[in-house]
């Protein structure tokens, strides 16, 4: 399986645990990922308020030049942001003649055109249909046992467009983190939205989206994310939201989470990089303090989250 | 009510008449059912409701649009498009209100609208959103000198865990043309 490879900007800089982990991650489920030449910024959900026009014609030129040099290949994005915008070019331009001329038209400006062929993919739709669960769970080598993971799907890989899961319960992220051993949180906050870049102007506004997703999460061992500013909404903002009745929780990308399972080594999963990572979480990793004891062997039932947990007491 | 009634169906310059004409398609058929009222998840931070906003728009109410900041809240999380039982693009309209504000230029509009337009400077000076200098652009268009620090604890707390990065020239300039060519499209060059 062969995927022409769209990064997005915030994987180059503040987000690189993602880009380095997703490659990674694809890398040993047998996914091939080919980076787009020359790929530029999608505009992110800051141009349609600039710019009708600059809001397709960003991502289209990404497409373009897939649909030129990459034929016949899918395009996998791991941010949502980035997977909506080339998405939009698909649903929204192509089919509308006037948008599709305009956007060509600026287009030809880089002498390049888009006629429309590219299939838009987002990495969990991919890990979801066409690698599947039972093949990443062949490939565990070091389950997450016992660990409490929250799937945080997040808004723009579901809406408006709800290609590959349902948009109002989403699941695709439930059998990934099974088949590497966790339990699936139970939460309500997996598709509420996390502010985006309201963070930026209007704090006080997103932080109490913030606060209520982390005060949902309370219980969890983590929370999984495919999205970069999700993640850092959710991370970066966690002491402010605490005093809005947030609760601590890392907040890991979901390839981070299946490259531990994976066995990949620690500079490919930089943990360290997250900003929840602070040294009681890494001790928890590092001893499993999630792993409850099988109740034949174990020493007691020592809660998760409540009770100290007894170090090497639970190999995986 | 002091003064001079308030003008509601205001007189529209050609400028804005494009902007507000598209937004009258995108919102017509709104049947004021309220279900992107309902769910909005910034709808505590809005002046207007959503659902209030579309009708102000099907009745041209340009000051009192203008005036609000109900826009300014959306972040973009498509859920009242999701759930419009009429299909309509409703985040879209939102986005629309923001160019519409952009071009009335007023004080709440250019603090509101700094952060697209630093992050778009961004990605027309570099190809790709570069954070750092993109966070320097913003700090310089909100001309606020304590906003700096409210974002200094979390820019150390970034550096040491090695998330911030020199901007790359690599694709410098890639953009340009393409911004250029969309601004004589729409009429700004």
């Amino acid at each position: 399986m062969r995927y022409a490879y769209y990064p997005g900007c915030s994987l180059m800089e503040s987000a690189r645990e993602f880009d380095v982990t997703t490659r990674a991650v694809m890398e040993r489920l047998g996914c091939e990922l080919i980076e787009i030449p020359d790929w530029t910024c999608c505009g992110a959900s800051a141009a349609e308020p600039v710019s009708r026009l600059m809001n397709y014609a960003l991502p289209a030129r990404n497409l373009a030049i897939v649909e030129q040099e990459m034929e016949g290949l899918d395009v996998l994005a791991p941010c949502s942001a980035c997977y909506l915008n080339l998405l939009k070019v698909n649903r929204e331009v192509v089919g509308d003649r006037h948008l599709h001329g305009q956007v060509n038209e600026v287009l030809a400006a880089s002498g390049l055109h888009y006629r429309g062929d590219v299939t838009v993919r987002h990495l969990l739709d991919v890990l979801k249909t066409d690698v599947g669960a039972k093949i990443a769970e062949q490939k565990v080598t070091d389950g997450l046992k016992g660990m409490k993971i929250a799937p945080y799907y997040g808004c723009q890989i579901l809406r408006p467009y709800p290609v590959f899961d349902e948009p109002g319960n989403p699941t695709s992220m439930e059998p990934f983190i099974r088949a590497m051993g966790g339990e699936v949180f139970e939460w309500r906050m997996g598709n509420r939205c996390c502010g985006a870049s309201l963070m930026m102007g209007h704090p006080e506004v997103a932080i109490e989206s913030v606060a209520a997703i982390l005060a949902d999460a309370e219980g969890a061992d983590a929370i999984a994310t495919v999205c970069p500013l999700c993640q850092m909404n959710l991370e970066a903002y966690q002491a402010r939201a605490v005093k809005e009745g947030g609760k601590p929780v890392p907040v890991l990308y979901l390839t981070q989470l299946m490259g531990l399972a994976l066995g990949l080594d620690r500079e490919t999963v930089q943990l360290e990089k997250n900003l929840t990572m602070t040294a009681k979480v890494r001790e928890d990793m590092a001893t499993r303090a999630w792993a409850m004891p099988e109740p034949e062997t174990g020493t007691g039932a020592a809660g998760v989250t409540d009770q100290p947990q007894e170090k090497g007491a639970s190999h995986v | 009510m002091s003064g001079a009634v308030r003008e509601t169906w205001s007189p529209v310059s050609d400028e804005y008449r494009s902007v507000l004409k598209g937004l009258q398609e995108t919102v017509g058929a709104c049947m004021q059912c309220g279900t992107c009222t309902a769910s909005c998840p910034n709808g505590h931070a809005m002046d207007v409701t959503p659902r209030a906003m579309w009708r102000m728009i099907q009745f041209g109410m340009l000051d009192r649009i203008l005036e609000s900041r109900t826009f300014w809240m959306c972040s973009s999380c498509y859920m009242c498009t999701l759930r419009c039982p009429r299909g309509l693009k409703l985040t879209s309209a939102m986005a629309a209100l923001k160019r519409l504000a952009r071009l009335d230029g007023n004080r709440a509009a250019r603090r509101n609208g700094a952060f697209y337009e630093a992050f778009m400077e961004d990605v027309e000076t570099h190809g790709r959103v570069q954070e750092t200098s993109m966070m320097q652009r913003y700090f310089l268009k909100r001309k606020d000198p304590a906003l700096p620090f409210t974002f200094l604890p979390l820019g150390v707390k970034m550096l040491c865990k090695g998330k911030v990065h020199l901007p790359s020239s690599v694709h410098n300039g890639v953009l340009e043309p393409l911004f250029a060519k969309a601004r004589e499209m729409e009429g700004m060059s």
